[in-house]
């Protein structure tokens, strides 16, 4: 197979790359060293008061709370929904594909209202769960709802182009040697989409621990219950608490931070994998 | 393990992969489905191994109907094209898969499997290559494992799929010879898929020539070569030249030439086709005797094992190719230019539809 192997750039070259770099540095990096910036600017003390907060130790208990139960669903979903489309030849396929990225294309403001229509007291579902006294919007159920409806297509996404070319033959090949579905899929499948189901995690958690639109509609933002930490930013805004709502933001950063550090240690393992297997 | 196919039907959508196939395979014999691309023969084998359902139709193994036991309960040996090795795993553990598979009660110990491994791996003389990964081996080398693979499970039956198709001339040459001796030590009943007539010839014990979803003919290489059931498998087994000519009373006439046709002698007046193979058609400075068809060199190709000459000739349009053994260059000037008399010394006449 052909290499291509960069050259070093000529004078055009060079203006592009600079180019490039002052807008990461003014667009990316910068805002995000503001931010830490910011959160220490009145010293160690306020920030840790700030973090001791009792709402702000609400808002991330519940952030990391959908953050845990999300991810798992997402992960069982999609990596079903990868399965079905790369593996079966069905009708209403292609109508599959396309819907998974409807999350994509929809405006997270739009998902959280329609989960409001849907599972409010006077929507179709949410007055049928609340004469069994289950509480969906305006609590931490609707929140994982919503989440789990933004999160969805992550884990499908980066499975589906691998799967489909990886083929079916070794599935193939796992059964006719007498394989169980169960030891296929556990011996075969899972081995060879190991790296891209852990990226497709962990952007999944990325996003469920961000998201703000779908959640800002459903959740009702009542402080110290239902307040995630990107709603906890906005309300620290409003309340002119510039500090907290730094100190709120840098943890949303770090958690983004740390996730790109682990995609470009799975991206790296994934590319080693491929041209010296260990 | 004997296997039995009857009334095959497959299809995909509109289109009839395998239409009314009923074929039988003898314990121990090894069979390839010979055909062009999409004449049903890959459908066929996966159908035997049970990754494809017919539409219609039986699949009987010794005698017992398999036709909805499950891949898994089938006990068939199975190479992919593309090998299909588990990539993630050593050769080691790719050949070990289906011993380690196994539920508990079955499995072999740890060292029997170790043991077992090594043996196939003797087998297909690769052992020194236990440790390494599939994309560290050659394509001819992941075929071998591919093969110990799916011989680890014992299996009652062998099904290759174009096992040599994704490999280059040299290695494809070496490695069907050394599937052919494999094949008289195991005995194993197997059923090989290629569209290279060559292979088939050179491997099979009988070939089944397929097209279109049909079979064309069965027999063995010799059969097929020399004694073509159809237009089809005349034209598919190597080159031909071709005539269209009228048959009556016995010959073919194509313009003022002759060939003879005996077994259409009560046709009395019907549209046919001339086969002659390149390699049946003699040539001659001087025509001496009867039957000659004065032609011109137009090319000679010296660069092989034959002569491979191309005439022109008064008897039609087409190029005329004729291949003589090697010692003929002496015998004959073959200069492009120089006039010459070629002699079908045999030829085979099909009475169109």
């Amino acid at each position: 197979m052909h290499t291509y192997i960069p050259r070093k750039p000529d004078r055009t070259g060079k203006v592009l790359v600079g180019l490039g770099l002052f807008f990461v540095v003014t667009l990316l990096v910068l805002p995000l060293v503001l931010i830490f910036f910011s959160a220490f600017r009145s010293g160690w003390q306020l920030f840790t008061s700030n973090l001791m907060d009792s709402d702000m130790i609400s808002a991330i208990k519940l952030t990391l709370l959908v953050a845990v139960l999300t991810v798992p669903v997402n992960l069982v979903f999609g990596t079903l929904i990868a399965w079905c489309v790369t593996k079966f030849q069905f009708f209403g396929k292609k109508l599959i594909i396309a819907l998974i990225d409807t999350p994509y294309a929809i405006s997270p403001v739009v998902a959280g209202l329609c989960y409001l229509l849907l599972y409010g007291n006077q929507g179709l579902i949410g007055g049928w769960l609340d004469d069994y006294g289950i509480q969906v919007i305006f609590a931490w159920p609707g929140i994982v709802l919503v989440t789990i409806f933004v999160t969805s297509p992550y884990v499908a996404r980066e499975l589906i182009p691998l799967m489909e070319s990886q083929g079916n033959d070794e599935e193939e090949a796992a059964i006719l040697l007498g394989a169980s579905g169960w030891a296929m899929f556990r011996r075969i499948t899972l081995p060879n989409i190991k790296w891209a189901l852990l990226y497709g995690t962990v952007l999944t958690t990325a996003r469920a621990v961000g998201e703000f639109g779908s959640v800002a509609v459903i959740s009702g933002s009542i402080r110290g219950q239902t307040n995630t930490l990107p709603l906890h930013v906005q309300l620290l805004q409003q309340d002119y608490n510039s500090v907290g709502a730094f100190t709120a933001a840098l943890l949303l950063a770090s958690i983004a931070l740390l996730t790109l550090i682990l995609k470009t240690i799975f991206e790296y393992l994934q590319n080693k994998k491929h041209t010296t297997p260990a | 393990m004997s296997i039995q196919v009857k009334n095959i039907q497959k299809n995909f959508g509109n289109f009839s992969a395998l239409n009314d196939v009923s074929l039988d395979f003898p314990t121990g014999e090894l069979v390839a489905l010979l055909g062009p691309s999409g004449c049903g023969k890959t459908t066929l084998l996966r159908i035997i191994a049970g990754l494809e359902q017919p539409d219609h139709g039986v699949v009987e193994f010794h005698g017992e109907d398999a036709t909805h036991v499950h891949v898994r309960q089938r006990q068939v040996g199975f190479v992919f094209q593309h090998y299909a090795l588990f990539r993630h795993m050593t050769v080691f553990d790719n050949v070990a898969f289906g011993l380690t598979v196994r539920p508990k009660d079955k499995r072999p110990s740890k060292s029997e499997i170790a043991e077992r491994v090594h043996e196939l791996l003797r087998l297909v003389q690769l052992d020194w290559l236990a440790d390494r990964y599939p994309d560290q081996l050659s394509g001819g080398q992941r075929q071998r494992i591919a093969l110990a693979r799916a011989l680890a499970v014992e299996p009652k039956v062998l099904l290759l799929d174009e096992p040599f198709g994704a490999l280059d001339a040299k290695v494809r040459k070496d490695l069907r010879r050394w599937l052919r001796r494999l094949h008289d030590e195991l005995h194993i009943t197997s059923i090989f898929v290629t569209h290279d007539q060559e292979e088939a010839m050179e491997v099979a014990d009988r070939i089944v020539v397929l097209n279109k979803g049909k079979i064309e003919q069965i027999g063995s290489p010799d059969e097929v070569y020399n004694n073509p059931a159809s237009p089809f498998v005349y034209d598919f087994i190597g080159q031909v030249n071709l005539f269209h000519s009228r048959v009556s009373e016995g010959w073919a006439h194509i313009g003022d030439y002759k060939l003879p046709a005996p077994e259409h002698a009560e046709i009395k007046d019907s549209a046919a086709v001339a086969y002659v193979r390149p390699h049946d058609i003699e040539l001659q400075a001087e025509p001496q005797g009867e039957g000659f068809i004065e032609a011109t060199v137009d090319n000679v190709s010296t660069a092989g094992s034959v002569l491979r000459i191309e005439l022109r000739h008064a008897l039609s349009n087409d190029i005329f190719h004729v291949e003589l053994p090697r010692s003929q260059e002496r015998l004959i000037d073959l200069r492009p230019g120089v006039t010459v008399y070629a002699r079908p010394t045999n030829s085979k006449v099909f009475l169109k539809d």
